[in-house]
C-alpha cells in the first residue's frame, strides 16, 4: 500500500525553507551595506572622524567633501562612515543587554509563577507606565552622560518589552504536553527552560530582537539628539543630526543625510522582521491544515 | 442541483524524503451540491485527507497537485493566486481537522479565535459576531456557552476543544465545509449532539460538505452520498443507502463486513482483581482554581492489568490521570503506588515513584517536543532514570523503537517527520523507556484512525503480556475499552458512577448513565440518529448538560429515571451487586435499567 502517511513534511529549522522575497533581498542588502561600512569604516573613510577638512562650514554636497561639510567644516561622508559603527554597536549592545535581562526574568516568571511572577510583573508594569524617554532623561541626568550609563539605561528600558514577550512565550509553551511530560518525568526548572521551552521560542525571539534593535537605534539617536547620548567629537548619526540642524536654514543637507541613514536602517530592519514573521506564520497555517 | 464543488480528474503526487514523486491520488472526480453531504471513506492512507485538502487547492508540504481541475462556486481555484486561494479559507470554505489542538493558538482566548475569520472578512463587528458564536456554542452543546469563549485553549477538555474548532469553522457561514474526522475524538454522547448540530447547520444554511471518516455508522447518519477510496483511487460511488446495503465492489463489501462489533458483545477475563494494585487511589478530590472537577474518586489498578476509564468529554478523565501522575495538585485523598503512599505533589515524589508511573498524553502531536530528535526524546528518560549514556543509551533507543514496531533508523528523525500513529508509538516508547509498572494512557488512540488505532491497541496488549506493565486506559471509545480492559470505571461529572469487571459493567443491570453511553454508540443504519435522539432517555439527557459539583446525583438533571426530591439532593449510595459490580444510584438493584 502506498501509504500517504509515510510522506511527511521535512522538518523546517527556523531559517531553512524561508523563501526570499524581493523586499527581503532589498532590506537585507541595505543592512549588509551598513554592516560592511561599520566593519571597515576607518579604511574606507576619506578623512578622519573629527578632522576639519575645510574652512567652509556647511559646504553643500560636492563641495568640500563628497557629501559636503558640517558645522565645523568636517567631512560629512567620513563622519557618516564612522558614525554607523557607533550607531550599530551601541544598538547591538543595548539590545543584547535588554535580552539578557528580559529573557531571563520573563522565562523565570513564567516557570516559577507565584510571587516571583507577581513581583517582577508589577515592577515591569511600573517601568512601562513611565514614558521611556523621560525615564532615560532622569537616569542619565542623575548619573551623568557616560556610554556605560547610556547603554545600561537603554538596555533596561528595552528589557520591559522583551520581558513581556518572553513571559508570554514561557506561559504558552509551558502548558504544552511535551513540557508536562518533562515535568512528569521529574525534570528540574533549568532543563525545562533550556531544553524544552527555549528551543521552541527562537523564531518569536528573533523577531523580537529585530524589533528591539530598531527601537534601540531610534531611541539612542533620539537621546543623542537631545545631547544625552554620544558626545562630540565622536561621530554618531543622532548626534550628527543635532549638530547640524542649524544648517538646515542655510540650505545644508548635513542634518538630513544622517537622518535618512537612520531611516534606511530602521525601515530595512522592520521589513526584514515582517518578512520573517510572515514566513513563520505561513508555515504554521500550512501545518494546521496538514493534520 | 447546483454544484458548489466540482473536482475533475484530480491527481496528487507526493515524494517520500529523498524519493521521486509517486501518485497518492489518481484520477478522482467528484461533485458536491448545495446542502449535500458527500462522505469519503477508506482506510488509512487511502487519500481521504489529501482529496479534502485539494478541494481547497492545497497540498501538504512535499506533495503537489499534478493534474486536474477544482471548481468552487463556478471558479477554477487552481487558477487563483495563492493569496486569493488563501482568502477563500474562512470565507467560502472552512476546514475542521481531526486534531483540534493544532488549530488553536495557545496564546489567545478561544472566543477571539472563533470570530477572527468572519471579522477579517468583514462579516460584522466583534460584539454581534461574539453573540453569533455564543449561539453556535449552545448548538454544539458546549457547557457554559456564555463564558467558554473567555477561556484559553488549554483550559477546556479535549472534546470541548474539538467542538470549539467546529464552531470556528462554522462561524463565517461557509459555502463548503470540509470535515476531516470531526467526531473521531469525541465521546459517543457528545458525538450525537455534534452530528445533530452539523446536520442542522448544513440544512439551515444550505452548506455543501465533504465528510471524511472511517466510521461507517457515522457515515450512515450524515451522508447523502458516499465515495469509497482505496490507495488513492475511486472504488465506488453512490447514494448512502446503496453503498451501505447493496455494495457492488468486493472492496466495499469487505469494508462493510469489518464494521466494529457493538461494545457489549466481547468476552473478558475477570480474575485480575485478586492481584495487588500498582496504583491505588483513595477518595481523590481535585480541580482547577475554584472549580472542583473530581470528587471522591477511588480507583485501583491491579498489576499487569488494564483498567478502562470511560465517561463523556469534560467529566474529568484527563484530570484523574494528571492527579495520579502528580501534575495536578490533590485537594483530598491518597495515592499509593506499588503499595507505598506517595506525595501528591510531583516535586516531592522520589525518582523511583516517578519512574514507576508514566503518562501518555491525549494529543500525540503536542506531546513531543518538535525541536528534539527521537533519539533525544527516548534517550532522556534512559539517562534520567537509569544513567545510561553514549552507546548504551543509543542501543536501548533502538530497542525501544523496535519494541513499538518502528525502524531503528527513526532515531535520527524529528517528530514533524512522523505520522500520527508513529508519533503515538514514540509517546508510548518514551513511557516504556522508564521501565514503569503502570502507564496512564489518556485517549492514546482517539486522534488516530481505526486501523492505526487497532495497531496501537495490539501493541499495548503485546507489551502488557511481555513486560507485565499495567495500564489505566482512558478512552471514550466504548468498543475498544470493552475489548481491551479487564476492569472498567465509569466517570460522570467527576464522580465514579459505576465500576467493576468489564463483563459486569457492559452487561445488565446498568447505571442509567452507562446505559445512555451504550445506547449512544452509533449503529450502521440510516435514521438511527433521529431515532435515538427521540427516545425518552436521550431527550432527558440532552435537556441538561454536565453539572460539575452537583449536590446529589450528578446525573439527576439528565436522568429519565430520576426520583424527584431524592436524586438531586442526596448523594446516591453505592450498591454492591453480584460479580463485583458497584453502582452509585438511588434505584434499587431490580429497578436499574436492564437493556
Ligand atoms: N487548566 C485548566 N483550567 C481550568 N479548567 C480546566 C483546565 N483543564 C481542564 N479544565 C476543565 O476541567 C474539566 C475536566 O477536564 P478533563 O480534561 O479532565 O476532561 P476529560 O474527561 O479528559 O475530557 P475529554 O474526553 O474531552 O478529554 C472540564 O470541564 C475542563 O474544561
Ligand atoms: S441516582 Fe437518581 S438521578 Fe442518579 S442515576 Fe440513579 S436514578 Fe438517575
Ligand atoms: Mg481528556
Amino acid at each position: 500500500m502506498s501509504d500517504t502517511s509515510d510522506i511527511v513534511a521535512p522538518r523546517k529549522p527556523t531559517f531553512a525553507g524561508l523563501r526570499l522575497t524581493r523586499t527581503a533581498i532589498f532590506a537585507g542588502s541595505v543592512l549588509l551595506f551598513w554592516l560592511v561600512l561599520a566593519l571597515f569604516g576607518p579604511w574606507i573613510a576619506p578623512h578622519g572622524e573629527a578632522e576639519i577638512i575645510s574652512g567652509q562650514t556647511f559646504a553643500p554636497i560636492g563641495e568640500g567633501g563628497l557629501l559636503g561639510t558640517d558645522k565645523l567644516g568636517r567631512d560629512v561622508l567620513s563622519r557618516l562612515i564612522y558614525g554607523v559603527r557607533t550607531t550599530l554597536l551601541l544598538a547591538l549592545v543595548t539590545t543584547v543587554i535588554s535580552f539578557a535581562i528580559g529573557v531571563t526574568l520573563g522565562f523565570a516568571a513564567a516557570i516559577l509563577k507565584g510571587w516571583f511572577d507577581i513581583v517582577v510583573s508589577r515592577i515591569v508594569e511600573a517601568f512601562m507606565a513611565f514614558p521611556s524617554t523621560l525615564l532615560a532623561l532622569v537616569v542619565i541626568g542623575a548619573f551623568g552622560t557616560s556610554i556605560t550609563v547610556l547603554v545600561l539605561t537603554v538596555g533596561l528600558v528595552l528589557s520591559t518589552s522583551v520581558f513581556r514577550v518572553s513571559r508570554a512565550l514561557g506561559y504558552d509553551i509551558g502548558v504544552m504536553d511535551f513540557v508536562e511530560a518533562a515535568r512528569a518525568r521529574g525534570e528540574g526548572t533549568w532543563w525545562i527552560l533550556t531544553r524544552e521551552i527555549l528551543p521552541n521560542s527562537t523564531a518569536p525571539l528573533i523577531a523580537e530582537f529585530g524589533l528591539r534593535f530598531t527601537f534601540s537605534i531610534l531611541f539612542l539617536s533620539g537621546l543623542s539628539f537631545l545631547g544625552l547620548g554620544v558626545q562630540e567629537p565622536a561621530a554618531d548619526w543622532g548626534l550628527m543630526v543635532q549638530e547640524n540642524v542649524g544648517g538646515l536654514f542655510l540650505g545644508s543637507s548635513a542634518a538630513l543625510i544622517p537622518a535618512a541613514c537612520i531611516a534606511s536602517l530602521t525601515v530595512s530592519m522592520n521589513l526584514l522582521v515582517d518578512w520573517f514573521q510572515q514566513r513563520q506564520q505561513g508555515e504554521t497555517v500550512l501545518e494546521k491544515i496538514d493534520q | 442541483m447546483t454544484d458548489i464543488l466540482t473536482i475533475k480528474h484530480l491527481r496528487v503526487e507526493g515524494h517520500p524524503p529523498g524519493g521521486a514523486y509517486v501518485p497518492i491520488v489518481k484520477d478522482v472526480s467528484l461533485n458536491v451540491g448545495k446542502g449535500e453531504v458527500l462522505a469519503l471513506i477508506g482506510e488509512s492512507g487511502s487519500g481521504k485527507s489529501t482529496i479534502s485538502l485539494a478541494a481547497m487547492g492545497f497540498a501538504r508540504p512535499g506533495c503537489r497537485i499534478a493534474q486536474g481541475e477544482v471548481w468552487l462556486n463556478g471558479r477554477d481555484i487552481m487558477a487563483l493566486s495563492p493569496r486569493d486561494r488563501h482568502a477563500l479559507r474562512g470565507d467560502e470554505v472552512s476546514y475542521v481537522a481531526q486534531s483540534a489542538a493544532a488549530s488553536f493558538n495557545p496564546a489567545l482566548r478561544i472566543g477571539r479565535q472563533v470570530i477572527e475569520a468572519p471579522l477579517w472578512h468583514g462579516a460584522g463587528d466583534a460584539s454581534t459576531l461574539t453573540a453569533d458564536a455564543v449561539n453556535l456554542y449552545r448548538k454544539l452543546d458546549l457547557p457554559n456557552p456564555e463564558t467558554v469563549g473567555q477561556k484559553f485553549p488549554h483550559q477546556v477538555s479535549g472534546g470541548q476543544l474539538q467542538r470549539l474548532m467546529a464552531a470556528m469553522a462554522m462561524s463565517c457561514g461557509p459555502d463548503l465545509m470540509i470535515l476531516d474526522e470531526p467526531t473521531t475524538a469525541l465521546d459517543v454522547t457528545t458525538q450525537i449532539e455534534v452530528l445533530k448540530a452539523f446536520k442542522d447547520i448544513i440544512r439551515d444554511q444550505g452548506t455543501a460538505a465533504i465528510y471524511v471518516t472511517h466510521d461507517l455508522a457515522v457515515v450512515a447518519q450524515v451522508a447523502d452520498r458516499i465515495l469509497v477510496l482505496k490507495n488513492g483511487e475511486m472504488v465506488e460511488a453512490g447514494p448512502t443507502d446503496q453503498i451501505l446495503h447493496d455494495p457492488q465492489r468486493d472492496y466495499t463489501k469487505t469494508l462493510m463486513a469489518a464494521v466494529r462489533p457493538a461494545p457489549h458483545l466481547v468476552n473478558h477475563r475477570d480474575t485480575v482483581a485478586a492481584r495487588p494494585p500498582v496504583v491505588s487511589a483513595r477518595t481523590l478530590t481535585a480541580g482547577y482554581g475554584t472549580v472542583t472537577v473530581l470528587s471522591d474518586v477511588s480507583i485501583d489498578v491491579p498489576a499487569a492489568s488494564v483498567v478502562g476509564v470511560i465517561g463523556e468529554s469534560g467529566c474529568g478523565k484527563s484530570t484523574l490521570a494528571r492527579v495520579v501522575a502528580g501534575l495536578t495538585p490533590l485537594r483530598k485523598g491518597e495515592i499509593m503506588l506499588d503499595g507505598k503512599a506517595v506525595a501528591p505533589n510531583l516535586a516531592d515524589r522520589p525518582r523511583e515513584a516517578l519512574k514507576d508511573c508514566q503518562i501518555v498524553f491525549q494529543m500525540a502531536d503536542t506531546a513531543l517536543n518538535p525541536r528534539h530528535r527521537i533519539s533525544d526524546i527516548l534517550g532522556r528518560p534512559l539517562e534520567f532514570y537509569q544513567g545510561r549514556k553514549g552507546s548504551a543509551r543509543a542501543d536501548r533507543v533502538g530497542d525501544l523503537l523496535e519494541l513499538v514496531d518502528l525502524p531503528r533508523s527513526f532515531a535520527s528523525r524529528y517528530p514533524g517527520e512522523l505520522s500520527g500513529g508513529q508519533k503515538q508509538r514514540i509517546n508510548l516508547a518514551r513511557a516504556l523507556a522508564a521501565d514503569p509498572k503502570v502507564i496512564l494512557c489518556d485517549e492514546v488512540t482517539s486522534a488516530l484512525d481505526t486501523v492505526v488505532a487497532a495497531g496501537v491497541i495490539d501493541l499495548l496488549k503485546a507489551l502488557k503480556d511481555r513486560l507485565g506493565v499495567a495500564y489505566m486506559f482512558i478512552s471514550h471509545d466504548l468498543s475498544t475499552v470493552a475489548s481491551f480492559a479487564d476492569e472498567v470505571v465509569v466517570l460522570y461529572a467527576g464522580r465514579v458512577v459505576e465500576k467493576g469487571p468489564s463483563k459486569a459493567v457492559f452487561s445488565p443491570p446498568f447505571h442509567p448513565y452507562t446505559k445512555l453511553l451504550l445506547s449512544s454508540v452509533p449503529e450502521m443504519q440510516q435514521g438511527w440518529l433521529e431515532g435515538v435522539a427521540n427516545t425518552i432517555e436521550a431527550k432527558a439527557a440532552s435537556a441538561g448538560s454536565v453539572v460539575i459539583g452537583a449536590k446529589g446525583c450528578p446525573f439527576s438533571n439528565r436522568c429519565a429515571l430520576a426520583i424527584a426530591g431524592t436524586c438531586e439532593t442526596v448523594v446516591p449510595p453505592v450498591r454492591e451487586l453480584s460479580g463485583g459490580l458497584q453502582i452509585a444510584c438511588h434505584l434499587a438493584a431490580d429497578h436499574l435499567p436492564l437493556s
